[in-house]
């Protein structure tokens, strides 16, 4: 099992959290993992993105070239990844932000208005959550569960609180992510 | 060995030197190794020993050579332009026979550059970079755990041939997050003062003195042969290499730190194919591999060095091969990281027809 993910979207829509988490929850099921953000100067806006890539064996290059899934949350990112994609590839698309169809035909296309779904769970921010629970429901890099208990690492002190919410959002997205596959 | 932790490259390799028993950090910042001063800032300290944000790169560096004239366990973390400004240092620091270690994230060049990954301070690293004739110990780990196992060994090199030992990483390692696992930490209470350290006189019948400076030529030639024979020591023991899938290999790759770790990844390309490609891969940059690179040049039909600068190592290799066989090269510059696609699109034009 080699699972390699693009996650990529603007600055501040919680692009590398989502693959930090992913990472660690990796790392607590004793998988092999590496994280690699791009990383520019700006602190927030301009693009964000990051390679996870989740394995049993030792990872040699961390660097994705043409990815297997990617979960993309805006434009931009859209257009930059959309040609890179390996045949069969899983893109999982937050159309909230993302007025477009993807041109290629060869790849599977989960679109989810994430934002509003988030919004309608209590907070927007979790839109990252909501992507990254359907990626792992279709893809299964490790358990919903190991996400969801990965959570505690990220979200401590004043930000605690926020953790049934992003369970929520995680449990939301692997729901929409079920019946995605059921539908086919 | 302890849990493994998720942690950012930059952040593991103030944590390895802390655990090695690191007393004291100077430095100045600067992207993308900023996270290392900084994990340093909270960490030091809390445990009682220094950490001191210089007012520049060059005042950084003498504050490092004069805690390393106490026999003190000292580093200072930078990236390329950072480590230009500390070339004056470096070079008074070999000639005063006092250990360091010294990590370089390299990033783009030359000046200011950009902040993405490169690997083209190799010359500056491993000729020299300061003026006169020396060399430091440089290491070129290609995984964040690697680099981690490796501070240990780069304070006990520094200590046993009171040495400069550069971690030559960059950008990329920096930035990116890996589980690693500790070793140990060193007790630093059994440390003692080596009896050369320029600590006070104390109950001594002499005092210490330690200087890179002797105006007599003749003196002077004395000096440059003792650190000559030094490194000639270093060269016979201390050389390290890693040689991956090399066993029946028809073709070599040679690469060092993040693009060998890429090079790893193009050896599996090629083996799934059925061509025989391997990879040597020096972890000692200096001393260089040498008579383990020649010895593989009656093995292979070529090799082809791969490298983000534009062709530094190839130099050495190509000593090495002296030659015998061809030896190839690819790389990108300016901070652009290649794919192992890439290089294994390079790699089987060269091999031709199959």
């Amino acid at each position: 099992m080699e699972k390699k993910l693009v996650i990529a979207g603007f600055g501040g829509q919680g692009v590398m959290l989502a693959g930090e988490l992913l990472a660690e929850a990796a790392k607590d099921e004793g998988k092999f993992v590496t994280f690699l953000p791009s990383y520019g100067p700006e602190m927030r806006g301009g693009t964000a993105n990051c390679d996870v890539i989740v394995s049993d064996k030792p990872i040699a290059s961390p660097v994705i070239a043409h990815p297997q899934a990617a979960i993309i949350m805006n434009l931009p990112s859209l257009d930059k990844f959309e040609p890179l994609m390996e045949k069969d590839g899983l893109l999982i698309l937050n159309k909230t932000l993302i007025p477009r169809e993807v041109k290629r035909t060869d790849l599977r296309v989960l679109q989810i208005d994430a934002q509003t779904v988030a919004r309608e769970l209590g907070n927007e921010k979790a839109t990252n959550m909501i992507l990254l629970g359907a990626y792992a429901e279709i893809e299964k890099p490790v358990k919903l569960e190991s996400l969801k208990n990965a959570l505690k690492h990220f979200l401590t002190g004043k930000k605690e609180v926020l953790i049934p919410l992003n369970e929520k959002a995680l449990e939301k997205g692997a729901e929409i992510a079920r019946e995605f596959l059921g539908g086919k | 060995m302890g849990e493994k932790v998720l942690m950012k490259g930059a952040e593991a390799i103030a944590e390895a030197a802390i655990r090695a028993g690191c007393m004291a950090f100077f430095g100045y910042p600067i992207t993308p190794q900023n996270e290392t001063p900084e994990y340093f800032s909270r960490r030091m300290p809390e445990l009682g020993r220094v950490f001191l944000q210089a007012e520049s790169e060059v005042a950084a560096i003498n504050m490092v050579y004069g805690a390393a004239c106490t026999g003190t366990r000292v580093i200072t973390t930078s990236s390329s332009p950072g480590i230009s400004l500390m070339q004056e240092g470096f070079s008074y620091i070999a000639n005063s026979n006092v250990g360091c270690v010294v990590v370089n994230a390299m990033r783009g060049g030359p000046g200011l550059g950009d902040i993405a990954p490169a690997q083209a301070d190799y010359f500056q690293a491993t000729k020299g970079g300061g003026h006169g004739d020396y060399h430091s110990i440089v290491l070129a780990p290609h995984t964040i755990q690697e680099t981690v196992d490796l501070m240990y060994d780069a304070f006990d090199l520094a200590d046993k041939y009171r040495i400069m030992v550069v971690m030559l990483v960059d950008g990329l390692m920096g930035q990116m997050m890996e589980p690693v696992e500790f070793k140990e930490w060193v007790d630093v209470k059994k440390f003692k003062t080596p009896e050369w350290a320029t600590v006070g006189q104390g109950d001594r019948d002499h005092r210490n003195i330690i200087t890179s400076l002797e105006i007599l030529p003749e003196g002077l030639e004395k000096m440059n042969l003792a650190l000559q024979a030094k490194y000639k020591k270093i060269k016979e023991n201390e050389v390290r290499l890693e040689e991956y899938e090399m066993d029946d290999a028809e073709y070599a790759l040679t690469a060092f730190g993040t693009v060998a770790r890429i090079a790893k990844t193009v050896v599996e390309m090629a083996r799934k194919d059925g061509i025989k490609l391997g990879l040597i891969r020096p972890i000692t940059v200096w001393p260089f591999p040498e008579k383990e690179v020649a010895k593989r040049a009656d093995q292979v039909k070529f090799f082809f060095d791969v490298e983000m600068n534009e062709g530094q190592m190839l130099e050495d290799v190509k000593l090495a091969v002296n030659g015998k066989k061809p030896v190839h090269y690819y790389g990108r510059l300016g901070g652009v990281v290649p794919t192992a696609e890439e290089i294994y699109g390079e790699f089987k034009k060269l091999v031709g027809g199959k």
